[in-house]
């Protein structure tokens, strides 16, 4: 067998075609018996070819699904136990190296060490073999069960339609269901690891505490341990200082996004003719495209120097890692995220609305401000809310562009640093995993997560009921 | 005897070779009418008519769609209303307008009454501001519903309601014409009926023109009727002389239901 024909891929076509085999196997079944018994059918004759070949795959893919968790992990540890019988004197970790190495002798990657290791990758491809023999025949005795049960009912009066569609709605209700379930075992582990770090810290020390530094400084009282600490697995871990940075950042951001936005929305949607409006709303919506490190660079190039510059000119002492430039630019990243939601909420005001304000000798001016605006405001709130949200998540920009010192400021103009700052320098580098300072990163994402989600949650409800309104 | 009273009617508006374009497109051609002072002027005639632009000429409403030209003149004492002159928001302040659909703003009952008085700075106090909405709710014929709840949500009335609103509102800014597109076409027969008799009753202080679908209700609320058909003003006289002799074929066949 060459290496392009895997013994996958061959499994793989041959479930295919068994499929495609069993539609019409299905469909011609239908047809002969209808045309004996002179009835018709119940359904499409194609409905009874799919019938049939779901029959085929759903359980063969099952099957493959389970095997490909349950037989890897046997094959390995059988293999292993070979290797801890031929290298009987070896400890854990070198075994485990010699394991990687025998998986890759077996694959053909690498040219095997030794007679013994070659031995060893002989035994674990024989293994491997006899497995994928066992797959093939039970899927293909799966397919065929499958397959003559769901033949063997085929038959005019069979409602293989109704049958198809109850297929179909598990099929996206499962879709479904995985979608939630990830999401959940996302915050499941979020929430593991910040309990783990909150047997640690106290609650009250890590969301009152002023002081934010988990790489160095030690708490009081703990000066005695620190002898007995690695260097930076203690540290302070109250995240006032980096929960102020954060928000600090995000009112700028917004200082920036909410007039230019929401203008430039009313702007389209109020006064631009069809044609200006078919090119800005588009050019305005490329921003959004514009990848978050583009953006990071502009801040740390551009942007900070400049404001530090300006700074300079106006005899101002502005920190070249500025909470302004950072906030400056992540404005200018959520501009399009406003004006495109914002131009929806307001086109969505009905224009009898605007009839109204005219027909009682409001100017243009008058009828979006007393009228419009008024009508459309909890969609905008909303899509601020919502802008909000993406602010206080974002990270590139600040990564790049906002410092890493915890300072407890509202001053835009020193450094600060955010929460997705403090986790991404965290949990990059050479880091042990359990740790208090790593696991803090986690109670900070836990504690983001909430604080946009509450955001969200506030931001449907808010557009929900304009919804209702116009209904 | 009757025609001796109309005689005596003064003119109020006066439209001549009024045209109008959509794009391309002709959608009224040169209509020319005399609106009788304190009467109401029904427009009828099947879908599509201009009927309904017609009516959008007088308060310039058509200068919203962008693709709209008006030609013509439209006399209003000595106001040329088409004129490029004339400013359509203090023209609006004289004709009032009231939708299809009631359109009450999303705000407070009192709110949608004082927008007009408060845009055009007519009331010097709040006391004033109030006597005006009370007195338009009342000649609106709304008052007496809705007195002890004035700072409710608008939109928590009645259809029938928030379209007598509507006419309180625009009646609010003082104005000399009301203009009517369809006004009762959302409504059930009961609110319908309500609004019919206030019609009669606003007469007496305004000229008002009504589109109107429902040739009865032409009937019952008009002095004047006017027929349109395909752009083009048909047949124009008293509505009852209109309604049981009809001069022209089609307006004939319009209102014995042969066409429309």
């Amino acid at each position: 067998m060459s290496d392009f024909l895997s013994p996958n891929l061959v499994v793989f076509a041959a479930t295919i075609a068994a499929a495609f085999l069993s539609f019409y196997l299905g469909t011609g079944r239908v047809r002969k018996q209808a045309i004996a018994s002179q009835t018709k059918s119940h359904s499409l004759n194609q409905y009874y070819g799919f019938y049939v070949s779901l029959w085929v795959l759903v359980p063969a893919i099952l099957l493959a699904l389970i095997w490909m968790f349950a037989a890897d992990p046997m094959l390995t540890s059988a293999a292993k136990a070979r290797m801890l019988a031929a290298y009987p004197n070896l400890p854990d970790s070198f075994l485990n190296l010699k394991m990687a190495q025998l998986v890759n002798i077996a694959a053909g990657y690498i040219k095997a060490p030794d007679a013994v290791m070659a031995a060893q990758a002989d035994l674990l491809r024989a293994a491997q073999a006899s497995a994928d023999r066992a797959r093939s025949l039970t899927l293909a005795a799966v397919m065929c069960i499958g397959f003559f049960y769901a033949f063997r009912r085929v038959s005019p009066e069979l409602r293989a339609r109704v049958l198809c569609e109850a297929f179909l709605r598990r099929l996206f209700f499962l879709s479904a269901v995985v979608a939630i379930l990830t999401t959940i075992g996302i915050v499941a582990s979020l929430l593991f690891e910040a309990v783990r770090f909150f047997r640690e810290v106290s609650l009250f020390d890590f969301f009152f505490g002023t002081h934010w530094s988990p790489m160095t400084a030690l708490r009081p009282g703990d000066a005695a341990a620190a002898d007995e600490f690695v260097a930076g697995s203690t540290g302070s871990f109250g995240m006032v200082p980096v929960m102020a940075g954060t928000l600090l950042v995000a009112v700028i951001a917004m200082a920036v996004a909410v007039p230019i936005g929401l203008f430039s929305a009313i702007y389209t949607s109020e006064f631009a003719s069809r044609r200006v409006r078919n090119i800005v709303k588009p050019t305005l919506e490329v921003l959004a495209g514009v990848p978050t490190v583009v953006y990071g660079f502009f801040a740390a190039l551009t942007a900070a120097p400049f404001f530090r510059d300006l700074g300079l000119f106006v005899g101002l002492d502005v920190s070249s890692q500025s909470a302004l430039a950072a906030g400056g630019v992540m404005g200018i990243m959520i501009i399009p995220f406003i004006s495109s939601l914002s131009d929806d909420v307001i086109t969505a005001v009905p224009q009898s609305l605007r009839d109204g304000a005219y027909g009682l000798g409001s100017t243009r001016g008058e009828t979006i401000i007393r009228v419009v605006l008024p009508a459309a405001f909890p969609g905008l709130v909303g899509a601020f809310l919502l802008a909000i949200s993406r602010a206080i998540g974002e990270t590139m920009i600040v990564v790049m562009a906002a410092g890493v010192a915890a300072n407890m400021t509202i001053n835009p103009l020193e450094s600060v640093t955010t929460v997705t700052v403090q986790i991404v320098m965290l949990l990059t580098g050479d880091n042990e995993f359990d740790s208090v300072k790593t696991l803090s990163a986690f109670a900070l994402g836990m504690t983001l997560f909430v604080i946009t989600l509450l955001l969200n949650v506030a931001a449907l409800t808010a557009s929900r009921r304009l919804g209702q309104r116009y209904e | 005897m009757d025609t001796v009273v109309d005689m005596a009617k003064a003119i109020k508006i006066q439209a001549k070779d009024v045209n109008v374009f959509y794009g391309e497109k002709q959608a009224l051609n040169n209509v020319s009418i005399d609106i009788e002072d304190r009467s109401v002027t029904a427009f009828i005639g099947p879908s599509g008519c201009g009927k309904s632009t017609f009516l959008r000429c007088f308060n310039r409403m058509n200068d919203v769609i962008p693709s709209c030209r008006v030609k013509g003149s439209i006399m209003m004492g000595d106001v040329d209303v088409n004129s490029p002159q004339t400013d359509p928001v203090l023209l609006r302040a004289r004709i009032g307008m009231v939708f299809q659909k009631p359109n009450p703003f999303p705000k407070t009952i009192f709110e949608n009454v004082a927008y007009g008085p408060r845009i055009h700075g007519l009331a010097q106090s709040k006391t004033e501001l109030d006597d005006m909405v009370e007195d338009s709710l009342k000649k609106a014929g709304l008052w007496g519903e809705v007195a002890d709840r004035l700072a409710d949500q608008a939109t928590g009335l009645s259809g029938g309601q928030q379209q007598r609103l509507c006419i309180a509102r625009a009646i609010a800014v003082g104005p000399d014409v009301l203009l009517m597109d369809e006004p009762c076409s959302a409504l059930d027969p009961i609110a319908t009926s309500v609004i019919e008799e206030l019609i009669s009753e606003l007469q007496q202080r305004f000229t008002i023109l009504i589109v109107t679908h429902s040739m009865q209700q032409a009937a019952r609320v008009s002095q004047k009727t006017a027929y349109f058909h395909l752009g083009t003003l048909v047949e124009y006289g008293d509505t009852k002389d209109v309604f049981t002799l009809p001069k022209n074929e089609q307006t004939e066949a319009y209102i014995s239901g042969k066409i429309g």
